[in-house]
Formats: C-alpha cells, sequence, structure tokens
C-alpha cells in the first residue's frame, strides 16, 4: 500500500511539473490575457451548425492568436451554467454561447459574472456585458428556396425543422417565398424534429417526407441527415449551415451557410481595444456573415443565373426578402404591398406564409 | 480449468490491493489511448486532478456534481439492502423534481421558508409513490422489478417531455419548449458558496446510517433482504415492509430531483437527472451499500466527471474520447469487484478416471 502511494505521489508530481507551463499571449490595452470560450451545442464534426461555429473558432485563434477554448456537445440545460463556469476558472473572458436555448442560463452567468463578457447567439436577451449576434439567413434562404422551387418537378417540397421558434419559423417562410417566387402554386411541407442535432431522428424525418411525394428536401438541423435521406432515394436537396456537398454528392445542391469567423474576429478585437460594449449584431449577406453556398452541378440549369441576379439586389439593398404583400396559411394579408416586414416582427414571427403546409404550434 | 469460487475471506489490506492494482491498470490502458490522441498521459491525468480539486472553486464545482449522486444513491441503497434492484431511480428522480416544480410554479410568491420544506414534501411524495408501484407489483404478484422500475424511467421521461413541451411550456419563451423559470422563492440558498443541497445531502447520510444500524425498522430491511422467508417466519409482514422501503427509496431519489431543478437548474427540464440516476448505481454499490462510505466514492466519482470536463476544454480532447476515458476507468474498478467477491484458482487437468 505505501508503495501504491509513493508511486501515485510521483506521478502526480510529474503531471504537475508538466501542466505548468505556458506561452505568451495577446493582452488587452491594461494587461489582462484574452480568452474566448465557445459553449458548442453539438459535436465540431457535425458538419453544420456547430461546424460553422468551430470554423469561426479556428479563424479567431488564427487571425489574433489568442487562446481560446471549446466545449461540444453541451445540453441547454443547467449543464452550460457548468460548463460557462469552467470556461471562466480557465480564464475566458469573453464567452460565445452558440444556441439558443442557452439564452436564460447566459442572462444567469453575466450576473453573477459581470468582469466577464458574453456574446449569445440567436437570442433576444441583453445584458451590461450580455450580446447577442445573428445573421439575416432568411436571405440565402430565400436564394436556396429559388433553387429548390426550379428543381421541383411535384411542387411538393420536404422542409425538415427543429423547433417552433421566430428564428425557424422565419426561415421556413423565407424558403417558401423563395419557392413560391418561381412556382407560385409550390408546396413547403414542414416536419418538426424538436432535435438539434440527432441524425438519425432527422434523417426518419426527412425520409416521411419523401414518402409524402416531396422530391427536394430542406432543412433546419445541424447535421446532414436529411440530406442522407435525398441521396439514398435520389432525390435533391438543400443543405444548411455548412457546405454539405461531401455528405450528399448526388442530392446536394446548395445550401445558406454561416461565415461567423469575421464576426468574433471583431469582438476579439474590440474587447482587446477595451471599446466592446454588449450590442445586437444582426447582419446580412452584406456584411458577409450569412452567404449562399456555391450551387453544384446537382442544381437545375439557369438556377444560378436567377441567384445571381436576387442576390445582386439584396447586396444593392433594393430586395426586401420579406416585403409584402405577404399572405398567411389562411389567405389573409399579413404584410400589406407597399411595406415589409419589421425587424421586431421578424423576431416574434409565429406565423407561416401561404404555401407552408404544416403547424406553428398552439396556432 | 479455471475455477471460481465465491470468497468472504477477503481482507480490507487484499481488496484495497485489487481495487488499486485495478486504477493503476486502468490508467495505463488509457494512457496508450491517449498517447494515440497525441497527448502526453501525464500531463492528462495531472490535469484531470488538478482540474477536479486545484482550486476552491473546482473543489466547490465537483462537490456540487457530487450531490446528486449522494443523495441518489442514499435512496438506491436501500432498495438493495432489500435484494429490490431498484433501476428506477432515474423515474424517480424526474417525478421527485416534477412535484417540486409544481409547487414552485403555482406558488412562486410563497415564503422561502414555506415553499422549500413544501417542494421537498412533493418531491418525496412523487418520487416514493413512483417507486412504490413497482414494489406494489413485486411484493403482491412478484413481478420483476428490475424490468418494471426501468419501464418506469421511461414513462416518467415522457411524462416530463409531455409536460415541457406542452402545459408547462412557457409562454414568454417564444415557442421554444422550455418550463419556465422559479422564482427566487424557490431556489435553494448558497451556504458557504454551495447551494444548501449539501447540508441535506449530510444529514440524509447520518439519518440513512442511524435507520439502518439502529431501528427496528431498518432491521427488518436487512433481515427481508437476507430471506424473505426469515423475516416472515419473524412474524413481519414482508410485503409492507418491500413496499415501504421503496417508497423510502424512491422518495430519496425524488428529493434528490427537488436539490437538482431548485438549487442547479432553477427550473425543470427532461435533462434535469444528467443520467444520476444511473450512476448513482454504481456508486451505491461500489460503496457495498453502507450510507457513510457512498459520499466518499460519490466525491470520487464527481471528480472524474469534473476532471473529465475539465481535460476536454483544457486539451481540447472530443467528448467522446473524455468518456472513453472515464468509462475504461470504471469498467476496470467493477471489473475488480469481481475479484474481491470471488476467487479465481487454476485447477491441474484431473486424471481420466480419478474422482478427485
Amino acid at each position: 500500500m505505501k508503495k501504491f502511494t509513493f508511486i501515485l505521489i510521483l506521478v502526480l508530481s510529474i503531471a504537475i511539473s508538466f501542466t505548468s507551463c505556458g506561452k505568451k499571449a495577446p493582452k488587452t490595452a491594461d494587461g489582462k490575457e484574452v480568452v474566448m470560450g465557445f459553449v458548442y451545442v453539438g459535436p465540431i464534426g457535425d458538419g453544420g451548425w456547430t461546424y460553422a461555429h468551430e470554423q469561426g473558432r479556428q479563424f479567431v485563434e488564427k487571425e489574433t492568436g489568442i487562446r481560446t477554448i471549446f466545449k461540444e456537445t453541451v445540453a441547454e440545460s443547467a449543464e452550460v451554467k457548468d460548463v460557462m463556469r469552467s470556461m471562466i476558472d480557465q480564464g475566458a473572458t469573453i464567452i460565445a454561447a452558440t444556441s439558443f436555448g442557452y439564452m436564460d442560463f447566459v442572462v444567469e452567468m453575466a450576473k453573477e459574472y459581470p468582469n466577464v463578457k458574453f456574446i449569445h447567439c440567436s437570442g433576444y436577451k441583453m445584458a451590461e456585458n450580455m450580446g447577442n449576434y445573428f445573421g439575416r439567413i432568411e436571405q440565402p434562404r430565400f436564394l436556396s428556396g429559388i433553387v429548390a422551387g426550379m428543381k421541383s418537378k411535384s411542387g411538393k417540397i420536404g422542409y425538415v425543422a427543429a423547433f417552433e421558434i421566430p428564428e425557424v419559423v422565419r426561415g421556413i417562410n423565407a424558403f417558401t417565398l423563395g419557392v413560391k417566387s418561381i412556382n407560385p402554386k409550390a408546396e413547403v411541407h414542414v416536419r418538426w424534429t424538436h432535435t438539434w442535432y440527432d441524425p438519425a431522428k432527422e434523417k426518419e424525418a426527412a425520409k416521411a417526407l419523401l414518402d409524402e411525394k416531396c422530391d427536394v428536401i430542406a432543412q433546419h438541423q445541424d447535421t446532414a441527415g436529411p440530406q442522407q435521406a435525398a441521396e439514398e432515394r435520389g432525390v435533391f436537396s438543400v443543405g444548411y449551415n455548412s457546405d454539405m456537398s461531401k455528405m450528399a454528392p448526388k442530392a446536394y445542391m446548395t445550401a445558406p451557410v454561416w461565415n461567423w469567423g469575421p464576426y468574433y474576429v471583431d469582438q476579439v478585437k474590440k474587447v482587446m481595444a477595451g471599446t466592446w460594449k454588449a450590442e445586437s449584431y444582426w447582419e446580412g449577406m452584406n456584411a458577409d456573415i450569412v452567404r449562399l453556398a456555391p450551387l453544384t452541378a446537382n442544381a437545375p440549369d439557369g438556377a444560378a443565373a436567377k441567384v445571381e441576379d436576387v442576390k445582386k439586389k439584396i447586396l444593392a439593398g433594393t430586395f426586401n426578402v420579406f416585403a409584402g404583400p405577404i399572405k398567411d396559411q389562411s389567405g389573409k394579408v399579413r404584410i400589406p404591398a407597399g411595406s415589409a416586414m419589421s425587424d421586431k416582427e421578424q423576431l416574434s414571427c409565429d406565423w407561416f406564409v401561404e404555401g407552408v403546409v404544416g403547424k406553428v404550434k398552439g396556432k | 480449468m479455471i475455477k471460481m469460487s465465491a470468497r468472504t475471506d477477503c481482507s480490507a489490506k487484499e481488496s484495497a490491493a485489487i481495487r488499486g492494482g485495478a486504477i493503476i491498470l486502468a490508467l495505463v490502458t488509457v494512457s496508450f489511448f491517449i498517447m494515440i490522441l497525441g497527448h502526453n498521459p501525464f500531463s492528462v491525468y495531472g490535469s484531470m486532478i488538478e482540474g477536479a480539486f486545484g482550486t476552491v472553486y473546482r473543489i466547490t464545482e465537483t462537490l456540487r456534481k457530487s450531490i446528486p449522486l449522494i443523495v441518489a444513491s442514499l435512496g438506491i441503497s436501500l432498495a438493495f439492502r432489500l435484494k429490490f434492484w431498484n433501476i428506477g431511480a432515474e423515474g424517480q428522480i424526474m417525478m421527485g423534481a416534477m412535484g417540486a416544480t409544481f409547487c414552485a410554479l403555482t406558488f412562486p410568491d410563497l415564503s422561502s421558508w414555506l415553499l422549500l420544506p413544501m417542494m421537498g414534501a412533493a418531491s418525496i411524495i412523487c418520487g416514493g409513490i413512483w417507486g412504490a408501484i413497482p414494489a406494489y407489483f413485486r411484493a403482491k404478484w412478484r413481478t420483476n422489478e428490475t424490468i418494471f422500475t426501468l419501464m418506469m424511467n421511461y414513462v416518467a421521461l415522457k411524462w416530463l417531455t409531455y409536460l415541457q413541451y406542452g402545459p408547462w411550456k412557457d409562454p414568454a419563451a417564444l415557442g421554444f419548449p422550455k418550463i419556465p423559470g422559479f422564482s427566487p422563492n424557490a431556489v435553494l440558498p448558497n451556504v458557504f458558496g454551495l447551494h444548501a443541497g449539501w447540508i441535506i445531502a449530510i444529514v440524509l447520510v447520518i439519518i440513512i446510517h442511524l435507520f439502518i444500524n439502529h431501528t427496528q425498522r431498518g432491521y427488518e430491511i436487512s433481515v427481508v433482504g437476507g430471506s424473505e422467508n426469515t423475516g416472515r417466519y419473524a412474524g413481519m409482514n414482508v410485503k409492507a415492509v418491500i413496499i415501504y422501503t421503496i417508497f423510502l427509496s424512491g422518495g430519496i431519489c425524488g428529493l434528490c430531483g427537488m436539490i437538482e431543478a431548485s438549487g442547479v437548474n432553477r427550473t425543470l427540464s427532461v435533462g434535469i437527472t444528467m443520467g444520476a440516476g444511473y450512476t448513482a448505481i454504481i456508486t451505491s454499490w461500489l460503496s457495498s451499500l453502507k450510507a457513510p462510505v457512498i459520499p466518499v466514492v460519490c466525491v470520487l466519482f464527481a471528480a472524474m466527471i469534473q476532471g473529465g470536463t475539465f481535460i476536454q476544454m483544457a486539451f481540447q480532447i472530443p467528448q467522446s474520447a473524455a468518456q472513453i476515458l472515464q468509462g475504461t476507468i470504471l469498467f476496470f474498478v467493477l471489473g475488480s469487484e469481481f475479484f474481491v467477491r470471488y476467487r479465481v484458482s487454476f485447477i491441474k487437468n484431473i486424471k481420466a478416471g480419478g474422482e478427485k
């Protein structure tokens, strides 16, 4: 037993001597090291949402040289508080929480740690030291709707969606408006999965939609599950978050994708300069935080030109995805001609536009 | 030929050597895995310990993670003493948390002095009933409690899912399926930097220890657990013993749910247990069902979880790799229990025709 204790002490002392070597790191103006923590809802290899944020994290390391830490697969429960505390314990001075369901916990943590800066992705709550950020992914979603509308022969497009929250509802609406700009009679059928990350479940939902004679699949999910369902059935698909061409080479046409890197770098630079302030960041394609991934050979002929045309108008600011007239599912005009959906209306959107087949629960 | 025989003569020294050896073997095995990942195993292990005990904050964090394990292990140990294989702690924790949440959401403005005890009582009753249902069936019709309690977990999980996505959904969350947060009155206060659940855990350890060793009811549990017939001949009401013991077992697990909901989550969600109900089966077994040993084992276990989280961030090891590490350590430690309980000996071939 004594021998065992001796070995244990030996092992520990070697271990501790190993851990105590550090390296120099970039600092703020008043000499504090800047460390950025990233909390992910899925694994970094999900090929979608978390992967896109992970690309942003690597971009931050490359561009600013600061130390970053991340933790993947963090549930949208009190677990996220443990993770953030742990990050702060390891020196994090700014933390990006990258899922909607973290919001209330981030608010709690921001109160608990007034000296740490928090940025929360896709939410709407703020505090002195807590900002939020998102992108107008609706713009490239509309464009992807154009591609899907041109490709679909049956006029029925399937859409695998995560939760009945404004972010997702808004995306479905933008996509549907894009589809209908090509084929006014087309329908977008929605399936809810109630998960961000569950490849098998998302794939099953896509298959169910394909059984209902949908011939193009789109998605608001973090994995490429729906893409693979389309690939297996020999139909076509529109991805989300990241370029998913490798996951479904014969089905994938394009995807609205995220480009978080420049935003993260900007935030870090502001922290280093001491000018960081909690803000609500919500930019679109002109800020390059959202993009439409390059069209593959699976995309229909002429789609590239059509997309390019609308894209130019978006970039020039002459085209608004949510410009009226927009009717809801009952045929009632919700946004009259000559006006557009305001940011506030978009952020609390809980109704589907005409052409969507599905329900926003409780409505 | 290998012969295995049960042993009861394993001395404390011997069993400590076996368990210590298992841990070293586990660490050696995992070292290779860590090296494949491109890290130095010594620094990874060092960080794990540092991450679990390195600072006051980390110790607090480790203790915080150990509280649900301790409380649930205590609950499970009662059932296991009766040889009632209660796999249902997970569901009992959920139902307890649900009972507490019901009180917290219904009476948000009640004073803490009334509300918290009320939540505690509700959680004990809900968790207790959830445990008593399979106990009744077992006592009455000898159903298999392992399967029954396991299935009750799924029922509880789906019930919580229903509440979270349906009647209890927060109307202020813009459609996101979450249950509203508790009012400050329904949150367990912090005592010395850690929510008051630790006091409940310590008090429970003492109560259960006294209950098992110094009360008639506790003695009955040991007797019936040893042999139901002995209990019957001694004039005990075996059915009643089973039902109320499992009610207690489930009730304590339910209280664990209240502590987690009120002290940590400040709301209820389907992920409330974080698997504590299953982990606690292992910890209570490793503690040989002895109440005073349970906190020690649970703190070590929590240290492994906390250290695992720490190294994920410090070395950017994938979550799955950290889990393999924890799983391997667990495999060896649990495996060593076999050698503590059984003797393995090699016997030379028996000669043909010979009796022995």
